[in-house]
């Protein structure tokens, strides 16, 4: 029986168990539902989640201690020169088997007594069935596939039954519970609180798998690659993804990397604070109102538009312009029309960058400054300050921690921007200081490292693993401290 | 500077309590003044001046991609190409691997009077017509092999560079080396175009069509069902955890570190670069948990875990806009908690949370950079049939697009970006439009 | 000090007698907040160098007048004032009148104590600073001293100048924004409910100080305390709902006033 199948039974025990759970309820209070602790309903409910439950937690357990326990056993079945070999090469192995395994259910049994009989058609005959192998397959593999076939079957039919007693058992043992003086609804209210809590702790479990998933795959890279080659290696050159080839094939050095993120991240801070601080001190202190109910909302469509449009727009539009725009000036100075900007360049990346931060920058700094207690704003105009003077001597002195706070969460965001990098910055990873050249960024050599064939064995693939923890380490540290500094702002003027 | 003038008024009053009239350098403040606020207006201009010329720049190179060059005309499909011997009732495959695209040719090459041992004129005249040909014509012949031996009226599109000419896209005004239509090719799509043979359709094909390495073949279609799924999964799994999330957090969860701590924990996941989470999409659902890579499943999953804080964070808001005495009127009335919670403050704070959740999900798909990681970059022609399927989606599609080299991919690529802005629009108006309709002041 | 405020008072008194000097004029001024209208028609007149006290329930739009006179109601969003409003002979609403200028020359002190979050020395220093009143650090020094001074602070702060103007207590900090005040050298000072968050003691030292202040400046305040209207004012207006009640010798307005719903305020039966 398929999980789904398993599903719709188990549901349709519930809804059930719902309704002899409310008759029975009824029937006990006899038209009297005073005499009951709880409406009728709770006591469907509580009957309906005793069914279910249960039965789902078994399908859970089922469902990820099951492969383990077969796999266990199906390689406990190798040869003994198979289990002999590296960790690696058995994996590579137990796919095979697999693949035949799936090859199997779709042979009729002529075919697959033929292959039997000679494994060294069974890459042929699969292929042919839609299943390719990587390689001819050794005569174990075939048994081996057999037997996990036949293990998954009977793994299969156990979990049904199991679940199926399991609801039934649980519908059963909560009807036999329902009396008049039986509080249901605390009971129910229980389970949603507890549900509620589950669902409040996915948060805490997205951070840990976050940090355990990346420090995993980290940890195995950095088995082949020595930290400090990686953290301070001057020198990005991963090669190729060979198989076999050994860890010393490449070099992993992250300060090239981590210079593109930074000078880029840093051009687009240079267009996104002033425009932003600045529109959103008018938007906050000049602006009317009908100015102000147009031009933000126009504004933060800014922030609303994907960041792949942003990369579209720098590499089509952006990019093109400074190129040939430099060709120009060049031109009329030297004579020589030559373009000093490369289309793809830091430039480029960041100025498009900066332009998706303003909004970022101009809405956390329009809270930050209106934040700040009308009663400072009077006392200063009330002196007679005009209202710039009011701006630069008291609001923005008062709002600086704030807004500083602000400009780090907005820098994070220019750190982890990928998007437009991907497609605006390029992808030599060089250390430079001109901004009118490609370089490449952490984020871009993620995607570049993890686009196309994966394999988790090796340095080229497992090394985005450390680049993505190096970069989560870095936002969440900008992240962390700009809220402490926010809060503490908003604290001073609550 | 009036008021100097009036001054005697004050040598009346006399002057022993009070100050001189003063020069208080107003001409220089106000020139700060005035330089201040240019400076604002020309940071919000600036900022709208690059809003308005992304979006022109993107409508104007993708608009034309909603119409498509076709050809019609009268397809006589030969026995002879088709099936030479007659054997197709003992040999189906005969009729799929058929020369179509020589029918096609011929029929061209009929209107436009090349002649067929012309081979130079036959290649230009094949180069007018669009592969996807093949395809169109072996379904319609499979479909109904009684055609065979007949002419019909067929239309099919045009060839890439043929359409772009045909929309102007091409300066015919490069040496004919250097450019993708000859002279020749050119002078047949005028004589065709005022024949009325050739000319421009609505492009179904852009909303319908999967990937395609011939521009004028590929569309959206299979991106937008890849995002349609992952949009279902977000939303059936984002919206009732993160309710659930904030309810808890906002109405039963006591205060102690624990809360303190994913309090913490949300705000910051709402800052994590989405990269991130394709990492971990990649390592627990597709390494770890094994799920097949490029699935739509695997990218619902990743971008819900994303959206979740938006939600949460936008649940919170709208709970706490409930006032208190709405509480503490249905506790005072016996209700338990629980109660209160959901027959009262849920219902009141809906519009708020469907307004995030709308906001969310519009993030969502606009999401690339996660979905590369999970291996949604894959080259799918087939409509995915189940969220199991190898999927794309439609701001992928148009990462892929992007990195074509072919001009005309670069008016599909505005154009889907079009068709992504369009959505992103609705959904922000459906969100407006929500608020403004249920919002409620208190 | 003693001395020069009874000749202030002589002279005030004096003026009284012959020809009074008004410092402002307030005719026909109406304020309306976007649709709602919340003065009507108000008339009245501020004496030289005398303290006027605005009295009145709340709501009544006490306020409302006292920051039409520096126009702080431009701050408002959708507030539109008619009328007229003179300072000396200026119309303080014409739009060739400075809305800067004429806030240098009429200052304010607000309800809540709001000094900016800066140095003491900084906060008195601030108005002079923006208004170029100080050529040299020395000319600074002493104007930040005499403001000090004049409202009776000096002593307790000028160890500690360059601390933070937050850290001082409620009445020090309110102190402090009337130095503030002071500093830039007002015509007029309009004092908007300057007790209100403050304890006696502190409230005792702010009168003593609204006391010396009129010897060398016009003032106006907005007080919810009949005492303290008593105690610190000449001249009382009562305004009720919008309207100016009654004005008149602050005396008399405690004592036998014109108007039966002064009466009625002043002896507690509607407030």
């Amino acid at each position: 029986m398929s999980i789904s199948f398993l599903l719709l039974i188990i549901a349709v025990i519930g809804v059930a168990g719902y309704l002899f759970g409310s008759w029975r309820a009824n029937a006990l209070a006899g038209g009297k539902l005073s005499s009951l602790h709880s409406r009728p309903g709770y006591y469907g409910s509580f009957v309906a989640i005793w069914s279910i439950l249960p039965a789902l937690v078994v399908i859970l357990v089922w469902i990820i201690a099951s492969p383990i326990y077969i796999s266990s056993t199906v390689r406990g079945g190798f040869p003994e020169e198979v289990k002999a070999t590296s960790q690696a090469e058995q994996n590579l192995a137990y796919n095979m088997i697999g693949a035949i395994s799936r090859g199997l259910n779709t042979l009729s049994a002529q075919e697959r007594e033929a292959m039997f009989q000679d494994s060294a058609t069974a890459r042929t005959v699969l292929a042919a069935k839609g299943v390719p192998l990587a390689a001819d397959p050794a005569p174990y593999m075939l048994t081996s596939a057999d037997d996990l076939n036949r293990m998954t079957q009977a793994s299969s039919t156990f979990l049904s039954i199991l679940v199926i007693i399991a609801a039934l058992a649980g519908a059963f043992l909560s009807y036999r519970a329902i009396a008049p003086k039986f509080r249901a609804r605390n009971r129910v209210e229980g389970v949603m609180l507890v549900s509620l809590i589950a669902a409040s702790s996915i948060a805490i479990l997205t951070t840990v798998g976050i940090v355990a998933s990346m420090a995993t795959e980290a940890i195995h890279f950095f088995n082949m690659v020595p930290a400090w080659e990686f953290f301070f290696g001057t020198t990005w050159d991963p090669r190729f993804a060979a198989a076999g080839a050994t860890a010393s094939a490449g070099q992993f050095g992250l300060i090239p990397l981590l210079a593109g993120t930074l000078y880029i991240g840093f051009v687009a801070m240079l267009v996104a604070v002033p425009v932003g601080l600045f529109a959103a001190i008018y938007m906050s202190e000049y602006a009317s109102r009908t100015v102000r109910s147009i031009a933000k909302p126009l504004l933060e469509v800014l922030a609303g538009i994907p960041t792949i449009v942003y990369g579209f727009f720098a590499l089509i539009t952006v990019g093109p312009f400074l190129r040939d725009i430099s060709a120009q000036l060049n031109g009329l100075v030297t004579g020589n029309y030559a373009s000093f900007i490369q289309a793809q360049s830091v430039l480029t990346a960041g100025i498009v960058m900066g332009i998706m931060l303003i909004p970022y920058v101009s809405s956390l700094s329009d809270d930050i400054i209106t934040a700040v207690p009308r009663a400072l704003r009077d006392g200063s105009l009330g002196l007679g300050a005009t209202r710039s003077e009011t701006i630069k001597r008291v609001i923005m002195p008062a709002a600086l921690p704030g807004v500083v706070g602000a400009l780090l969460m907005t820098a994070s965001r220019a750190i982890g921007e990928t998007m437009i990098v991907v497609l605006a910055a390029g992808v030599a990873a060089r250390m430079q200081l001109n901004p009118f050249e490609p370089m490449t960024t952490v984020t871009v050599k993620i995607v570049n490292q993890l686009t196309g064939d994966l394999e988790f064995t090796s340095p080229q693939t497992l090394v985005a693993f450390a680049l993505g923890i190096t970069l989560f380490a870095i936002t969440l540290c900008l992240n962390i401290y700009a809220l402490y500094i926010v809060r503490k702002y908003r604290e001073q003027y609550e | 500077m009036s008021q100097v003038s009036t001054s005697p008024s004050m040598a009346a009053v006399g002057a022993s309590a009070k100050p001189e009239r003063r020069d208080i350098g107003l001409r220089g403040r106000y020139a700060a003044e005035r330089r201040f606020r240019f400076y604002g207006m020309a940071a919000i201009a600036f900022g709208l001046l690059f809003l308005f010329l992304l979006l022109f720049s993107v409508v104007s190179k993708g608009y034309t991609a909603f119409q498509q060059t076709m050809i019609t005309i009268p397809v006589e499909f030969s026995q002879q190409i088709i099936d030479k011997n007659n054997e197709r009732a003992t040999n189906p495959q005969k009729l799929v691997t058929a020369n179509y695209p020589v029918v096609a040719r011929n029929a061209l090459a009929k209107v436009l009077g090349v002649s067929e041992d012309d081979r130079a004129g036959l290649k230009a005249v094949n180069g007018m017509i669009s592969d996807s040909v093949r395809v169109q014509l072996r379904n319609l012949v499979t479909a109904d092999p009684s055609i065979i031996g007949t002419t019909q009226k067929v239309t099919f599109l045009a060839h890439g560079d043929l359409d772009s000419a045909f929309k102007g896209q091409i300066d015919l005004s490069v040496p004919e080396t250097n450019r993708k239509v000859s002279d020749k090719q050119v002078g047949w799509m005028n004589q065709l175009a005022e024949s009325g043979a050739l000319s421009k359709h609505f492009n179904t094909g852009l909303f319908t069509n999967g990937a395609s390495s011939r521009p004028e073949a590929a569309g959206v279609g299979v991106a937008l069902i890849g995002s349609l799924y992952m949009m279902l999964i977000v939303l059936v799994l984002s919206l009732p955890i993160g309710v659930a999330a904030s309810i808890y957090l906002e109405e039963f969860a006591p205060k102690n570190r624990f809360t303190d701590l994913i309090e913490v924990n949300i705000n910051n996941l709402a800052a994590v670069p989405s990269i991130v989470y394709g990492l971990l999409g990649l390592a627990v659902f597709i390494n770890f948990a094994g799920f097949p890579r490029s699935a739509a499943l695997v990218g619902g999953l990743v971008l819900t875990l994303m959206t979740l804080p938006t939600i949460i964070i936008a649940t919170r808001a709208a709970l706490k806009a409930v006032p208190p005495s709405i509480r503490a009127a249905a506790l005072g009335l016996g209700a338990s908690k629980m109660q209160t919670v959901f027959h009262h403050v849920l219902p009141l704070a809906m519009p708020g949370i469907l307004t995030g959740t709308i906001i969310g999900l519009a993030h969502a798909l606009g999401e690339t950079a996660p979905l590369l990681l999970i291996g949604m970059v894959a080259f799918v022609a087939d409509v995915p049939a189940t969220p199991m399927d190898p999927a794309t989606a439609l701001p992928v599609q148009i990462y892929m697009w992007a990195n074509e080299a072919e001009r005309a991919f670069v008016e599909r690529t505005s154009g889907a970006i079009i068709v992504l802005l369009i959505f992103l629009i609705l959904m922000n108006v459906g969100a407006i439009l929500l608020r403004r309709r249920f919002e409620r002041r208190w | 000090m003693n001395m020069m405020s009874e000749a202030a008072v002589e002279k005030a008194l004096d003026r009284q007698m012959n020809d009074i000097s008004y410092k402002m004029i307030g005719k026909d001024v109406s304020v309306y907040y976007g649709e709602k209208r919340a003065l009507y028609d108000v008339n009245l007149n501020v004496r030289e160098n005398t303290v006027t006290a605005l009295i009145g329930p709340s709501g009544c739009g006490k306020s409302t007048f006292l920051r039409t006179l520096n126009r702080m109601n431009d701050t408002i969003d959708g507030c539109r004032v008619t009328g007229r409003i003179t300072l000396d002979s200026d119309d303080i609403y014409d739009p060739n009148i400075d809305v800067v200028e004429l806030r240098a020359r009429v200052g304010m002190v607000f309800q809540k104590p709001n000094p900016f979050p800066k140095s003491i020395y900084e906060n008195v220093a601030y108005g002079p600073r923006i208004h170029g009143l100080a050529k040299a650090k020395a000319d600074m020094d002493a104007i930040v001293e005499q403001s000090l001074q004049k409202a009776g602070l000096w002593n307790e702060v000028k160890d500690r100048l360059h601390e933070g103007g937050t850290g001082l207590s409620g009445g020090q900090q309110q102190r402090l924004c009337i130095a503030r005040a002071v500093a830039v050298s007002p015509e007029v000072i309009l004092m908007d409910e300057p007790c209100s968050a403050l304890d006696p003691i502190a409230t005792a030292k702010v009168e003593e100080l609204i006391h010396e202040l009129r010897t060398n400046f016009t003032i106006v305040i907005v007080t919810h305390s009949m005492q303290q209207a008593a105690r610190v004012s000449q001249r009382t207006a009562m305004f009720h709902l919008g309207n100016l009640v009654e004005e008149n010798d602050t005396d008399k307005m405690f004592t036998n006033p014109d108007d039966q719903r002064t009466q009625d305020y002043i002896m507690g039966r509607f407030g």
